[in-house]
């Protein structure tokens, strides 16, 4: 483990929504699995989450929403990424989402949705691939 | 407490023989907040029990067995589901067809815009328009959500926080064009601003600035709606967010402590305003330890009311409250289950002597509920009403040796934290310690470790998993409407008299400032047609913002 580096991830809720219940929990739970992980808040622009993400340097950001903005506020979201030359960090979707629009979520570059049920240890190995892939690449 | 002889003389010939053969499922049983459960419940348990202290008459002090005399054998209770979305066009009409499938209140869901006091066309509402409600920026938007709906007939519960003033402007001012005199109106604002910081995230103004807006809102209809109830303390979100029922009643009631206080440091009788005082909480699918819930939050408020503020009208006593069924406990697996959910946790709020209830939709793991979603959840309340006969007689499950052990513990354990918030100052500063917000993420996290470890079952996600059809006919918002909502906001600032509408948010400037009372001078806001945004940005100027007290 030594030489091995922490996977960093950014936890964001983005727009208006004060849903963080699930936000919360996978944080903390990404922090048992080792990882290192920073959680913005409530309330955050997508200017902000890509900010905090150049800021920390991370491997992920992960993006919770459950008011239904997701097909407005992610394609913001991934454009303020590709703005500060984030272009390769791995973006994933949770909170409540609906089957019919993970293909377009998935196409804007969205590498993984994870809705209600999922099991926190899911998400983890989900991220442990995706990053070691990418290392790979 | 002595085991009688005849509970140890079972114990001893039949039980243990038989749990040695055939052990128990668990070694432990425990309900949601953690209390042990025993294998039964005796006339030993209840030895201490006083009738008349414990428990009493319905409609009587301390008010456990139910606040009406009759309960559901005069009146049912009121049918309110919660709807709003896409406009106030859409959502005028979601709310006749309601009332014509047999509702019989209106509650109104704001989008997260107008929840936190931003307009339909400021950059704050991008992506939010009519998502999670309706979209009212003005008057002209409340006149349109409510066009055809007599207000002086029906009661409105309106989910409203920080903007809560503004939007109760609003609704006195439509009812006055449908010639309602105010104090004729019926109804409900959330107007609980505490429970934004610690669980809900729709504050907008620090504390307690929120707070004299909550005084004022007490203080003028008292005056002047004396049938309105001015206030919801929400328990709800506070579930929702992850608590466990002791944690919801506890931290519900401190909050409305730190009202009543409030309002009596501003000069208020308690009596005068205590009566409007009105409670929101969740129905878990746990269904005894939630109608126990229920119970114990009634008869703690009582003698918080009696002891601590020395209440002396019985209506200042008397914890009313409206209860939704728990959306976290709803699963994208399986949707159907969610229906079986819903009437087993609607079944609790009704045994539990609710005043008011809103059943959830199937679909709500996936979307803002469909019409036909939100038929059947009105449907399931129709049958617990007229086919169970669950609402035949008052409190049907009290005297269960059972329910009143779990209504003391429950009791006594939220008394506990409220203690504990009370030592930290109260529930404002407890909050700013981040307290209840801990306690809530402690429980909230330990629940999802027991689902993945599958200590805790959850049909059809981590037991019983088998294929299911995908939910179809889902509510989608036409992103039309939002720009249709902007343009008539466009339209709107440039035919009102812009000079009277400068003149009314200058005055409100000034009230804010000073110490008088803001109801008033929003009315007059509202009435010249100053949009939502712009009565909140003059109180953003006055009051400050509030930032996130980040707990994690």
């Amino acid at each position: 483990m030594a030489d091995e580096q922490k996977i960093r991830v950014l936890v964001a809720k983005p727009g208006l929504d004060g849903h963080d219940r699930g936000a919360k929990v996978v944080a903390r739970a990404l922090r048992d699995y080792g990882m290192e992980v920073i959680y913005t808040g409530l309330r955050q622009t997508p200017e902000m989450i890509a900010q905090s993400a150049l800021q920390e340097d991370v491997d992920v950001v992960g993006v919770s929403i459950l008011s239904g903005a997701h097909l407005e506020l992610f394609p913001i979201v991934l454009e303020k990424l590709r703005e500060k030359g984030l272009e390769h960090t791995i973006v994933l979707a949770g909170g409540i989402i609906p089957e019919e629009d993970h293909t377009a979520l998935r196409q804007m570059g969205i590498e993984g949705i994870f809705g209600p049920g999922t099991s926190t240890n899911d998400i983890a190995d989900f991220i442990k691939k995706a990053v070691a892939d990418k290392k790979a690449a | 407490m002595d085991t009688s002889k005849s509970k140890r003389e079972w114990q001893e010939k039949v039980l243990q023989p038989s749990t040695k053969r055939f052990p128990e499922r668990e070694e432990h049983f425990l309900t949601t907040s953690g209390f042990e459960i025993d294998d039964l419940y005796t006339p030993d348990d209840a030895e201490a029990f006083d009738y008349d202290q414990n428990l009493g008459y319905p409609g009587e002090f301390p008010f456990t067995r139910g606040i009406q005399p009759t309960m559901y054998r005069g009146r049912m209770w009121t049918m309110r589901q919660y709807a709003g979305f896409a406009s106030a066009q859409a959502t005028n009409q979601r709310y006749h067809y309601l009332l014509e499938q047999g509702q019989t209140g209106l509650s109104v869901a704001f989008d997260l815009p107008t929840q936190i006091g931003y307009d339909s066309d400021s950059h704050q509402a991008k992506g939010e328009i009519g998502k999670v409600g309706v979209p009212i920026s003005s008057l002209e938007d409340m006149e349109i959500l409510f066009e055809g709906i007599p207000l002086g007939k029906v009661s409105t519960s309106m989910t409203i926080n920080s903007s809560a003033p503004i939007l109760l402007a609003m609704y006195i001012a439509v009812g006055k064009k449908q010639g309602i005199d105010p104090s004729k109106l019926n109804g409900t604002i959330q107007n609980d601003v505490l429970k934004e910081y610690i669980a809900r995230g729709t504050y907008i103004f620090p504390p307690k600035p929120s707070m004299r807006l909550t005084t004022d809102i007490f203080h003028y209809c008292a005056q002047n709606l004396p049938q309105w109830n001015t206030i919801s303390i929400s328990g709800y979100h506070i579930r929702e967010a992850g608590s466990t029922a002791a944690q919801e009643i506890a931290f519900t009631l401190a909050d409305g402590i730190a009202y009543v206080q409030a309002a009596i440091d501003a000069g208020l009788d308690v009596d005068k305003f205590a009566g409007r005082l009105s409670f929101f909480f969740a129905a878990n699918t746990n269904l005894l330890e939630e109608v126990a819930k229920f119970r114990a939050a009634r008869r703690l408020w009582a003698k918080i009311m009696h002891d601590r503020f020395e209440a002396k009208d019985p209506r200042s006593m008397m914890l009313r409250f409206h209860t939704q069924t728990c959306g976290h406990t709803l699963t994208a697996q399986q949707p159907d289950n969610n229906v079986i959910r819903t009437a087993i946790q609607a079944l609790a709020a009704v045994l539990g002597g609710t005043q008011s209830l809103h059943t959830n939709s199937r679909d709500e793991a996936y979307a803002t509920p469909s019409e036909d979603a939100v038929t059947l959840a009105l449907r399931t309340q129709q049958l617990l009403a007229f086919e169970t006969g669950v609402a035949d007689c008052t409190d049907p499950l009290g005297g269960s040796y059972y329910m009143e052990h779990l209504t003391d513990a429950l009791e006594e354990k939220a008394s506990e934290y409220i203690q504990k918030i009370d030592d930290l100052g109260g529930a404002r500063a407890a909050i700013e310690h981040g307290y209840q917000q801990r306690e809530i993420q402690e429980s909230s996290y330990r629940t999802q470790k027991e689902i993945e470890s599958g200590k805790k079952i959850v049909v059809g996600v981590n037991k019983f998993v088998s294929p299911y059809p995908e939910i179809t006919g889902l509510l989608r918002i036409d992103p039309a409407e939002a720009a249709k909502q902007t343009q008539r906001l466009t339209s709107l600032k440039a035919k009102r008299d812009n000079e009277k509408v400068t003149q009314a948010l200058n005055r409100l400037k000034d009230v804010a400032s000073s110490e008088e009372n803001t109801m008033p001078v929003f009315i007059d806001c509202v009435e010249a047609y100053a949009t939502l945004g712009e009565i909140c940005n003059v109180l953003r100027g006055v009051f400050g913002e509030q930032e996130e007290i980040l707990v994690i």
